[in-house]
């Protein structure tokens, strides 16, 4: 990703001055941004300050009130969370990813069942579901001793692997993770963003919602900062330092002077 | 691609803490588990106290008659229990899917297969409708489906004093029924002739003229096992059955993935009030007649055995077969008790003790399987 500004190839995903009331309410006020192939942007904000609306418009959940949403250079409208899956937009949200109580590899083709069979008695492979989850576990590096145990007995990094997995092998060009590392431990945040840093090699493009510039400065190449529902600016990585990211983010001095009060950063 | 290789390469070793999958814990696994103890422990329990007639072919039928039809109502709440969603309305639906059976067949004097066709179809298009106030409304389904069991209850009332000109009884459906074969598939009983056959040959009790003692299989029986088989394919086999897990154990998750939410839901509330429906074809022909009180608290009992089947209440857990057990243990034990000396009366008794112990071994077992501590 040696030249982002100046004639790259059409980004895989770009928004156009984003749109978005509830009501009286407006949660974005023209966000625009853009990603292209085997990028990492960080989407970054605090509380309320539009990115879970942002997210929710990409992947079809909400149809935005004004702009325009361009995939692969051309316009798209998302009705349902189903179409964006289409268009290759695939989310991972924060807990809503899995169901615990599901096996591994129901988990991992829910919605997607491969069947065989002649219809009526089409049927699940199961053979070919389980053989594929435990081959994708692996490549991932959690080691699934069964793909029939519960996704409830994995830890949070495994399960956020797994959804960013199973969005990967169904062919995903963008990725969409919301706040992934939130919920977790140190050990598991970096191996949540290690496999972040192993799917933009593949040459996806990842976009990357976090209130934490350093989790988002380990992984991003570009950093979009969000406030009150309109974009802050956008950087690449060599333009700014994580001092001045966290600044923006928090939208002020007061954090810094709270951070000198506290002798520290926050 | 050789990056992909390489990263599981360092972190892939086996996790010390981790114990191995023993059987135990796969068995564990199974929700039927709970119902097949439970099952071994009642009859066990009857094996000591229970008069050995009991075990006879015919002790077998008088409890698996009863059985049967609770099963075929259990076997679709459990589905629908899968699917995150209760249905109180079913015992109703049963009482007003009698109604419109016999008032097609006597009041309109429809041929037997209209009748049949008709009476399921629109049990399905309430159920839908039931679903579809659940889904737009967002109510619990509770509150909806109890809504509908006064409602279902009170039209059957009002729609059998209409159709008799004041009884709550509506007699004459086995002369308008008249003698057609597609009678055989929801009365009587199957298999006639293969238990003359084994009668024949000494292999089953007979009686002094050589008809055997038990002529056949209630055909409420055949259809009983014939779901039992069928919803537990659905369930752990197909993409449908996939999606009933997934709309129950969390339809957020379910409906990001592309699950379609929404058609689980209702067709699930469609396919319960079907099966209300084929109970009461079954059961008001056999009997001739409908009354009012036809299906009375069956919803309950049919929630029960399927929680006793090793459903959870809270949805994304269960299995067909489990209620196909827990019906059998509901059939075996309130028949069972007329041939022991305990006041049958203990039967209530025992059906909530049944029930808190499935509760309490269900919520163990779930948590055994979602590593929750």
């Amino acid at each position: 990703m040696a030249d982002i500004q100046s004639n790259s190839p059409a980004p895989i995903i770009e928004a156009r001055d984003i749109v978005k009331h509830y009501g009286s309410v407006i949660a974005l006020s023209g966000i625009s941004m853009k990603v292209l192939e085997g990028e990492v942007l960080c989407l970054l904000g605090d509380n309320g300050a539009g990115k879970s609306t942002l997210i929710k418009t990409l992947s079809g959940v909400v149809k935005p009130s004004g702009g325009e949403l361009l995939v692969d250079g051309k316009p798209v409208t998302f009705s349902s969370p189903r179409d964006a899956l289409d268009a290759g937009i695939a989310t991972v949200y924060q807990d809503l990813a899995m169901i615990p109580l599901m096996s591994v590899t129901r988990n991992f083709f829910m919605g997607r069942e491969p069947r065989k069979g002649i219809p009526p008695f089409r049927y699940i492979d199961f053979k070919h579901c389980d053989a594929v989850t435990r081959e994708e576990m692996h490549k991932i590096g959690i080691d699934v001793r069964d793909p029939n145990q519960a996704v409830g007995t994995l830890s949070g990094g495994e399960r956020q692997c797994v959804a960013i997995a199973r969005a990967v092998y169904f062919g995903a060009k963008v990725l969409i993770l919301d706040e992934p590392t939130s919920a977790l431990g140190v050990a598991q945040t970096s191996m949540v963003l290690k496999y972040i840093n192993h799917v933009q090699q593949k040459g996806l493009g990842v976009i990357f919602i976090t209130h934490n510039v350093r989790h988002a400065f380990a992984v991003g190449n570009r950093f979009t900062i969000l406030n009150r529902g309109k974009t802050l600016g956008t950087y690449a990585k060599s333009e700014i330092s994580i001092d001045e990211l966290q600044n923006m983010m928090a939208g002020g001095k007061e954090l810094q002077a709270l951070s000198n009060e506290l002798g520290g950063t926050i | 691609m050789t990056e992909i290789s390489k990263i599981p390469a360092a972190s892939i070793k086996s996790d010390e803490r981790l114990k191995k999958v023993s059987v135990l814990t796969s068995l564990m696994r199974r929700p039927e588990l709970g119902a097949v103890a439970g099952l071994v422990m009642v009859v066990i329990f009857f094996f000591f106290t229970a008069d050995t007639s009991m075990f006879s072919l015919s002790g077998m039928m008088t409890i698996l008659a009863p059985a049967s039809q609770l099963g075929i109502l259990a076997i679709a709440a459990s589905m629908l229990m899968i699917g995150g969603e209760f249905d109180l309305s079913i015992g109703s639906m049963v009482a007003f899917a009698g109604l419109i059976f016999g008032g097609l067949l006597v009041n309109f004097g429809q041929p037997l297969w209209i009748a049949i066709l008709f009476t399921l179809l629109f049990a399905a298009l309430l159920g839908a409708v039931n679903g579809q106030i659940v889904i737009r409304t967002r109510l619990p389904s509770f509150i909806v489906t109890l809504a509908f069991l006064f409602i279902l209850r009170g039209l059957t009332l009002v729609g059998l004093k209409w159709a008799t000109g004041g009884s709550t009884q509506l007699r004459g459906i086995s002369e308008a029924v008249g003698d057609t074969s597609i009678a055989g598939l929801f009365s009587g009983l199957a298999f006639q002739g293969f238990f003359a056959w084994l009668a024949e040959n000494n292999l089953i009790e007979k009686f002094d003229n050589g008809m055997p003692k038990v002529a056949g299989v209630p055909v409420s029986v055949v259809w009983f096992v014939g779901l039992a088989g069928v919803a537990t394919w659905v369930l752990l086999r197909t993409r449908v059955g996939n999606w009933i897990f997934a709309v129950g154990g969390d339809a957020n998750a379910a409906r990001n993935s592309g699950v379609p939410v929404d058609h689980v839901k209702t067709g699930l509330f469609a396919l319960t009030a079907c099966a209300a429906a084929l109970v009461a074809i079954i059961t008001v022909l056999d009997a001739g007649s409908t009354d009012a009180r036809r299906g009375f608290q069956k919803e309950f009992e049919a929630i029960i055995a399927a929680v006793i089947g090793g459903s959870l209440l809270t949805g994304g857990y269960g299995s067909a077969i489990g209620a196909f057990f827990g019906a059998i243990i509901f059939g075996l034990v309130s028949i069972g008790l007329t041939y022991t000396k305990f006041d049958s009366d203990w039967f209530q008794v025992f059906l909530g003790t049944m029930l808190l112990l499935a509760v309490l071994f269900n919520n163990f077992i779930r948590r055994k399987v979602t590593g929750e501590r």
